[in-house]
């Protein structure tokens, strides 16, 4: 489903990204983790055509993202996006949020969007807020209606990044949960998180990344039992002392 | 000298004063619309990735920015005509002159309200399907404008009080009125306090509303 070859990235002189690799098939769930700095919004904004990357290349569904001709806009209305600050817009309702993509990409009318959205509403727990607006929610309330949102555009692939990393503590859960649903109904996900319980949960591969490199690219269970790179085990040991 | 001061002529006056009052008001309110659209325009092309674009509008910019508006003024006065070639009234042309002219300050203002909106909200509009355009328009501009709220009311203010120059060609706003029935009655000094208290006054419940509202939407 997404394909990543070989991408790298320079800001000026900057590498950003060296030479990325992975592939997300079908129906799978990959995390990716390292340390802070280490690229994984830059690869997972690349994905989606947010960010250009000069060398490499990636396909979602057998589009190529980079490629001249590709309509951007029409390849990332089929790819959901949440971001670690919600990025709901604060100045329409939470149903208005969910209904301005379905109505304005995707050609829904009124009535079709309104009735989606208020379902997928229903869905994540929050029909009874559809009028209010984004500040009078609190983050994991904003965060849940901002899948709500992706998912409005029935998107074959989702993409997280640090979904959980902007909330206190008490709303992790909530917005995991989804997740972790999400997950369980086969919707194919690149999550950036350093949530390891969700990974050991629902995870068919961790992907580690550290300066810009793919470092470790395994199977759930190789990345939490067998030995495996100096970086990554102590970027693991730091992360689950908390 | 305060001994005589006719308040009966500020009077009898008012109705004069109110006439050259909507001449100030008229000014205002079309300078303003029209300075914030094609101030958008300028904004829009300033920022657009299209070099030759962007800098045409910098250019203009630059140029207003670096006149006198009484000078502009004059200009229009006479250059209007010219360019039409039949007389549009010093009214039309000194309207054309403010739009003009404050579209230059407008560009400015909202090129930063859109550079103030954080660059994640226009990731999320762009990661939702839409396209640059439509991103502006639902995304960027609608907090943009909400952002710049008080920095557009205090222009306002300003410009309210700078339609007073428009003295220099004879249009018959507020103060022009004010003057001339000092002139005939020789009342100068009541007909110039009440201008003052009057500007005064506008420009005050401006500036109040401004920090109320920016008090209340903590903008
Ligand atoms: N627009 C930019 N210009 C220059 N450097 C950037 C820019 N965006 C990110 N970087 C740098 O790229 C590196 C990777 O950033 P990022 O992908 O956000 O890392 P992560 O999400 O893993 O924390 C960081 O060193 C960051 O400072
Ligand atoms: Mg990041």
């Amino acid at each position: 489903m997404i394909d990543i070859s070989k991408v790298s990235k320079w800001y000026g002189e900057f590498q950003v990204l060296d030479q990325c690799s992975t592939r997300i098939a079908k129906g799978e769930v990959v995390v990716v983790c390292g340390p802070s700095g280490s690229g994984k919004s830059t690869l997972i904004k690349c994905v989606n055509g947010l960010e250009l990357f000069q060398r490499g290349e990636i396909t979602v569904d057998g589009t190529s993202v980079g490629a001249k001709g590709t309509n951007l806009p029409v390849l990332r209305s089929k790819i959901g996006m949440v971001f670690q600050n919600f990025e709901l817009f604060p100045h329409i309702s939470v149903i208005d949020n969910i209904k301005l993509a379905q109505i304005k990409v995707l050609g829904r009318d009124e009535g079709e969007a309104a009735e989606n959205g208020l379902g997928l509403l229903r869905r994540v727990g929050l029909d009874e807020q559809a009028y209010k607006y984004p500040a009078q929610l609190s983050g994991g309330q904003q965060q849940r209606v901002a899948i709500a949102r992706a998912l409005a555009m029935d998107p074959i692939a989702m993409l997280f990044d640090e979904p959980t990393s902007a909330l206190d503590p008490e709303m992790i859960n909530e917005v995991l949960d989804v997740m972790v649903e999400l997950a369980s109904d086969g919707m194919t996900m690149m999550v950036v998180t350093h949530e390891m319980g969700f990974a050991r949960k629902v995870a068919d591969r961790v992907v580690f990344m550290d300066e810009g490199r793919i470092e470790e690219d395994c199977t759930k269970d190789e990345f939490f039992g067998a030995p495996r790179g100096e970086r990554a085990q102590s970027f693991l040991s730091k992360i689950l002392q908390h | 000298m305060f001994g005589d001061f006719d308040f009966k002529i500020i009077v009898e006056s008012l109705p004069f004063l109110w006439e050259g009052m909507q001449t100030t008001f008229l000014l205002t309110v079309v300078a303003i619309i029209g300075g914030i659209i094609l101030g958008t325009l300028l904004a829009l092309s300033r920022l657009s990735g299209f070099k030759p674009l962007a800098f045409i509008a910098g250019s203009y910019v630059n140029f207003f920015r670096s006149m006198p508006l009484i000078l502009v003024i004059f200009w229009f006065y006479f250059l209007v005509p010219l360019v039409l070639g039949r007389p549009v009234g010093g009214f039309y042309s000194v309207l054309v002159a403010f739009v003009l002219f404050e579209a230059a300050y407008y560009c400015e203002i909202i090129r930063a309200g859109v550079q103030s909106v954080r660059p994640d909200q226009i990731y999320a509009g762009q990661a939702l399907g839409l396209r640059y355009s439509q991103n502006m328009r639902y995304i960027v501009l609608p907090q943009a404008f909400r952002n710049m709220i008080p920095i557009l009311l205090t222009q306002a203010i300003i410009l309210f009080q700078d339609t007073s120059l428009v003295y220099v060609v004879g249009i018959k706003d507020f103060l022009v009125s004010a003057d001339l029935v000092a002139n005939r009655e020789n009342r100068v000094l009541e007909l110039f306090v009440t201008v003052a208290i009057v500007y005064f006054v506008l420009c005050l419940a401006g500036s109040l509303f401004v920090r109320r509202l920016q008090r209340s939407y903590a903008l």
